[in-house]
């Protein structure tokens, strides 16, 4: 592939619904092989810039590139065969609910590799015994519970080994162990695979241990104010919106 | 027990030198009882010279949301007229809701709903079907290019997901196709016989029943139960991936929904219509069958005879190809509604809702168009 570094530059993106603006003038690098973090208040357009990174959403103006190339001017089968190496977790999981847990995992290596049906059985067995569901394989999406689910498509997400890593709200809905188990598996990807990993959320406690960066939008003026580490936002950022978000409006001006 | 509720009710005093105006609020403002009409208060007002408002609350009684949106919408009118509110007096409770609801200013978002001309509607709706004709263009070429792929090297085809389509669109749709077309047959017979029998032309019911079951109603009817059936659960199916992003999951991993959703659908409904035809046509004849024996005495060997000798091959022929692009049109207006459903449950609704009424009206208007075909052709 062309991807020789792993970051992501969005360069100038506007995201607009119709003639509506959701978010513009955004500007920010992905390192590779880090986790950065795009947080921001409710209904602020977190999901939305993900859909754009991962081509579900056109943006109106501006471009993403990953390392080298070009994502957003891409024709549509370059794109098909970037895709292959993201890796996205939805807020639901969004697994496939007429397949097992195993045939889930499966479909990207049946559809990208020209690996054997033993082979391939192997890989997903190890996939979820990396995410702790070894003995789920035969399992319907409907018939476990929530943090399995989600951890389920993480083993999903995984499945190629993916140079990005894309998570939608991870912990939401979860309970505050199996969200902490999944914040740990964060890392671990990212240490283990070098994967170059984004993460929507707003969840403060997950921010502060995940992230290496993080990029926070703005409701209000519709764009980014700020970015940075976390704990260095939460000290030094001039913007008092950013502060008070990190310290869950206890800080005032 | 509880007191009766005292009514609510406003007593404006009159204008004094300052310009100040009292209004005394007496009785219990409960939201389900009648509540004083704003608009009268200021019509009670006694001039334009009025700059202040005062309340008394010292007579009220109970009061809920009634008192504060009554009073909120007192402080929108008073600005709009550059009249003061004295909000001193409100009761702390009513004050505390008051300051809350005005805490976060109303936010300009832009998608303010303003009314439209009749004009602007028309073209809006216009521009809406045309960029659905747009869509449904654009959905039949990936579709056509999706049936290319299967062939090609990076065919995204579960063999065991097939089978799955195959078997709920064929032997578990068999009772109700049956059910269906044995009721059409024997009431396409009954109505016959009543009129036939006048004639003393009994026999040719069975010629009716036989043609009009393999031309027409056979084909007709499977495709109508089907677009009920499988059509609809195609497009709640879909629609409900939609909603849980399960389509998203295959877009972002680079595997087309098309491909992997809607064509093997297609498939199975092409594949399963003229069979399913063939057995319409075949329990249909038998409805007749049993009404020409039960009610007009005919002989079994008798009312085959006659349909074998009323029906040429064309007349088969005629119904199953009809029934091949019946069951396209089945999968493609199930899947077309599925796979651009909206993000609610409400949306999946709606899709569901058009999936059936675009099928059975596009089965209709494809009878008519073989229809038209058929008698040029001669057949």
């Amino acid at each position: 592939m062309i991807l020789g570094n792993r970051q992501i530059k969005v360069d100038g993106l506007e995201m607009a619904y119709g003639s509506f603006v959701v978010m513009r003038n955004l500007d920010f690098t992905v390192e590779g092989g880090k986790v950065t973090v795009i947080m921001g208040g409710s209904g602020c357009g977190k999901s939305t810039l993900l859909r754009h990174m991962i081509g579900l959403l056109e943006p109106s103006k501006g471009s993403i590139k990953f390392g080298d190339f070009d994502f957003t001017a891409a024709d549509e089968s370059t794109r098909d065969s970037m895709k292959q190496s993201f890796g996205v977790l939805y807020q639901g999981g969004a697994l496939w609910s007429s397949m097992t847990l195993e045939e889930n995992v499966a479909l990207p290596l049946q559809t990208y590799t020209q690996l054997s049906s033993s082979e391939i059985r192997e890989i997903v067995e190890f996939k979820l015994s990396l995410v702790g569901l070894s003995g789920f394989s035969q399992f319907f999406p409907g018939a476990i519970s929530g943090g399995m689910r989600k951890r389920a498509a993480l083993a999903r997400a995984i499945a190629l080994d993916p140079k990005y890593l894309f998570f939608d709200e991870p912990s939401a809905g979860l309970d505050p162990v199996s969200s902490q188990r999944l914040d740990d598996l964060i890392l671990q990807l990212r240490d283990t695979l070098g994967a170059t990993i984004v993460v929507v959320s707003h969840e403060l406690a997950s921010i502060f241990s995940i992230a290496d960066h993080a990029v926070y939008l703005d409701a209000e003026t519709r764009t980014m104010t700020d970015q940075g580490r976390p704990s260095d936002l939460l000290e030094k950022s001039p913007h008092p919106g950013v502060r008070e978000f990190l310290s869950r409006g206890k800080t005032n001006g | 027990m509880q007191a009766e509720a005292q009514k609510a009710s406003l007593e404006v005093s009159p204008l004094n030198n300052d310009g100040n105006v009292s209004i005394k609020v007496c009785g219990d403002w409960i939201l389900d009882t009648k509540l004083p009409d704003r608009k009268e208060l200021w019509n009670q007002l006694p001039s334009e010279a009025t700059a202040t408002l005062d309340f008394d609350f010292s007579s009220l009684g109970k009061w809920d949301t009634g008192l504060v949106v009554f009073l909120l919408g007192c402080i929108e009118e008073s600005v709009r007229r550059g009249v003061q509110i004295n909000q001193k007096q409100f009761p702390d409770g009513v004050r505390k809701l008051i300051d809350l609801s005005q805490a976060v200013p109303e936010k300009q978002t832009g998608r303010t709903e303003e009314p439209t001309s009749f004009l602007q509607t028309l073209g809006h709706n216009t521009r809406e079907v045309l960029e659905g004709v747009n869509t449904f263009l654009a959905f039949t070429g990936e579709v056509t290019m999706g049936f290319a792929r299967i062939f090609g090297k990076n065919k995204v085809f579960r063999p065991i997901d097939f089978i799955t389509i195959l078997y709920q669109c064929s032997a578990a749709a068999l009772p109700i196709v049956g059910l269906i077309s044995l009721l059409s047959g024997l009431t396409m017979a009954f109505v016959g016989a009543v009129q036939l029998q006048k004639f003393g032309a009994e026999i040719f019911v069975a010629d009716l029943v036989g043609l009009a079951m393999v031309r027409e109603m056979g084909a007709l009817m499977a495709a109508i139960v089907m677009t009920g059936r499988t059509g609809a659960s195609f497009a709640a199916q879909l629609g409900n991936m939609r909603v849980s992003e399960e389509i998203d999951a295959l877009e972002t991993m680079g595997i087309r929904p098309i491909d992997f959703l809607v064509v093997p659908r297609l498939i199975a409904l092409i594949l399963v219509m003229p069979l399913l035809c063939m057995y319409a046509n075949v329990v249909g004849i038998i409805g007749g069958y049993l009404v020409g024996v039960l009610m007009l005495d005919m002989s079994t060997h008798q009312y085959i005879t006659q349909t074998f000798k009323a029906m040429s091959l064309n007349d088969l022929f005629s119904g199953e190809i009809k029934s091949i692009f019946f069951g396209m049109v089945v999968a493609a207006s199930g899947c077309f509604y599925g796979i651009h459903c909206g993000q609610s449950s409400a949306a999946v609704g709606r899709a569901v809702t058009r999936s059936v009424v675009t099928g059975i009206t596009f089965i209709i208007v494809v009878d008519a168009v073989f229809a038209v075909i058929f008698h040029i052709l001669g057949i």
